[in-house]
């Protein structure tokens, strides 16, 4: 047996967290030797590309209507006067000031990107890889002190639920593009490549905006006796089964918004042709 | 096939301690558990190791493996490559008394602070009836084995010993999810989960289901439904105005 960096005195050099006084004196501030910085890692990654993208995008401001037919969901509803330019993109009004600072779905993306925020699932995410609080489990966090989610502007997490409201509002919007995408102006139904790609991202918007915690306790998360409900229950229980797969749809849909934008954007640029399967 | 295996196991107690190195030997299908009890055996009897049933269903052998909490007699030798370093140290959220072993009274000091259920008052022992599809969500919390893992790995708690006071950990902020979810029990514990037991305080980041031996999804099923129920309450004018009106309880 030999015996390795002892620590007489029974507390750590910084003397808090894992190093309190009375806590076993251990030394190192974690004896993980996996590779638990690579989630946190690949999250941050993912996000900032998620990120740089869709900003890029939003303010570009064109390419965002194809085949006359086909509105890219970063642009939807379309609603600023820029609109104008892509006769048939606005389905709902244009009465936003056309601003490079304005984007032309400023009505939606600021909820969008609100809902996402306030995500149980991206909490998760973005505390364990930006505030690394903490970066994976037993691994001691940066920060002298935490309060969580009690405080402004956290405290502000609460009110998921309402952008929860507003996202199933947007989620019919998408589903509204995907289905008179269907149609085109002058060749009436068809069915394109395009078509099947915002069919598949709004399927999955869907999956993810159901799958919302909020959403599971609106349904029926919130009763105390499930049996005198049943209806209640019953959309409990497969909200329930779509939640158990709320961090893949999360991610999921991050990239079906990135595809389908850019399926969109290179056919309304010429890049490419959209196949036509039906008329 | 029998080989031996490098362990690394903290030795001390609230004084001071360090990691000692062991050589000792590892055989088929044995548990981390096993080899410690082969180490007290041959080369340290001493080495102090709180343990009851080896069966992952008393919650005495809790312990950080390679940094991890686990359950020394539920994490497999297997699950190492032969040449690999197995650490094993107390858990580091409690203070020490002696080698793995640490003193988790913190965790029933908490346990009392929680009213116990509450049954209607106009119900005598004997006379409870319930539906199953209504006590399904509070059974998943009773397999609770009390091992104290996700208290231990809550950063919360891990962290910040100065949130001990306020914050109740993942295990009993589930106990109270499990008494108001319950079809039979009439204490309105909602306020008292925020203010009183720190759920604001945790930040969902799921390491406690993550390490908890009985699969229970601590954070989603309830964690985050009472952190749902306190948004009844507290930030959403709209259920506030439903309830006030119907002043029905679901």
């Amino acid at each position: 047996m030999t015996t390795t960096a002892r620590d007489a005195g029974g507390r750590g050099v910084g003397g808090r967290g894992v190093d309190s006084p009375g806590r076993a004196a251990i030394g190192a501030r974690t004896l993980r030797s996996d590779r638990w910085w690579l989630p946190p890692l690949a999250t941050t990654v993912g996000l900032l590309i998620f990120i740089g993208y869709a900003t890029v995008r939003t303010f570009q401001q064109k390419y965002f209507f194809a085949d006359e037919r086909y509105l890219t969901p970063f642009y939807s509803p379309c609603v600023s006067l820029g609109c104008a330019s892509e006769p048939g993109a606005a389905h709902f009004g244009m009465f936003l000031p056309d601003h490079p600072l304005i984007p032309y779905a400023a009505l939606s993306l600021p909820f969008l990107l609100l809902f996402r925020l306030t995500c149980y699932y991206y909490r998760k995410a973005y505390y364990r890889s930006f505030a690394l609080a903490p970066a994976a489990c037993a691994v001691p966090e940066p920060h002298a002190t935490y309060t969580g989610e009690t405080r402004f502007p956290l405290v502000l997490q609460n009110v998921h639920r309402y952008f929860f409201y507003v996202a199933v509002v947007i989620s019919i919007i998408n589903t509204y593009d995907a289905i008179v995408a269907f149609r085109h102006p002058t060749d009436g139904l068809v069915v394109g490549v395009g078509n099947l790609v915002l069919l598949v991202n709004v399927v999955l918007l869907w999956c993810y905006t159901a799958s919302c915690h909020s959403c599971r306790h609106v349904m029926g998360g919130r009763l105390t006796h499930f049996s005198k409900h049943p209806v209640r229950y019953r959309l409990w229980t497969w909200v329930s089964a779509l939640n158990t797969r709320h961090a893949t749809f999360a991610w999921t849909t991050l990239g079906t918004l990135i595809l389908t934008d850019l399926y969109v954007a290179l056919v309304a640029s010429g890049t490419i042709t959209d196949l036509r399967l039906v008329g | 096939m029998s080989y031996t295996g490098t362990f690394r196991i903290w030795r001390g107690d609230a004084d001071g301690g360090a990691l000692a190195d062991f050589r000792v030997e590892v055989n088929e299908g044995e548990v981390v558990l096993d080899v410690l009890h082969r180490l007290q055996a041959t080369q340290a009897p001493d080495l102090a190791v709180r343990w009851n049933c080896k069966a992952g269903k008393c919650g005495s052998c809790s312990a950080e493996i390679n940094g991890k909490p686990r359950l020394l007699c539920m994490t497999r030798m297997s699950v190492f490559e032969r040449d690999d370093v197995v650490t094993v140290t107390p858990m580091r959220t409690f203070p020490v008394i002696r080698d793995l072993v640490t003193d988790v009274s913190f965790n029933y000091a908490k346990a009392r602070e929680i009213p116990s259920f509450t049954p209607p008052a106009d119900l005598a022992p004997g006379e409870y009836r319930m539906a199953q599809v209504d006590v399904n969500r509070s059974q998943e919390f009773r397999k609770c084995i009390e091992c104290y893992l996700c208290q231990d790995t809550c950063h919360v708690v891990r962290d910040h010993e100065e949130n001990k006071e306020s914050f109740a950990g993942p295990r009993f902020l589930m106990r109270i999810a499990e008494l108001e979810m319950h079809p039979l029990d009439v204490a309105d514990r909602v306020p008292a989960a925020q203010e009183e037991h720190g759920l604001g305080r945790c930040n969902i980041t799921k390491c406690c289901t993550d390490v908890c031996p009985e699969g229970i999804k601590i954070t989603d099923n309830a964690l985050i439904p009472m952190k749902e129920r306190v948004a009844d309450r507290r930030y959403d004018p709209l259920v506030w105005l439903g309830r006030t009106i119907s002043r029905r309880r679901g």
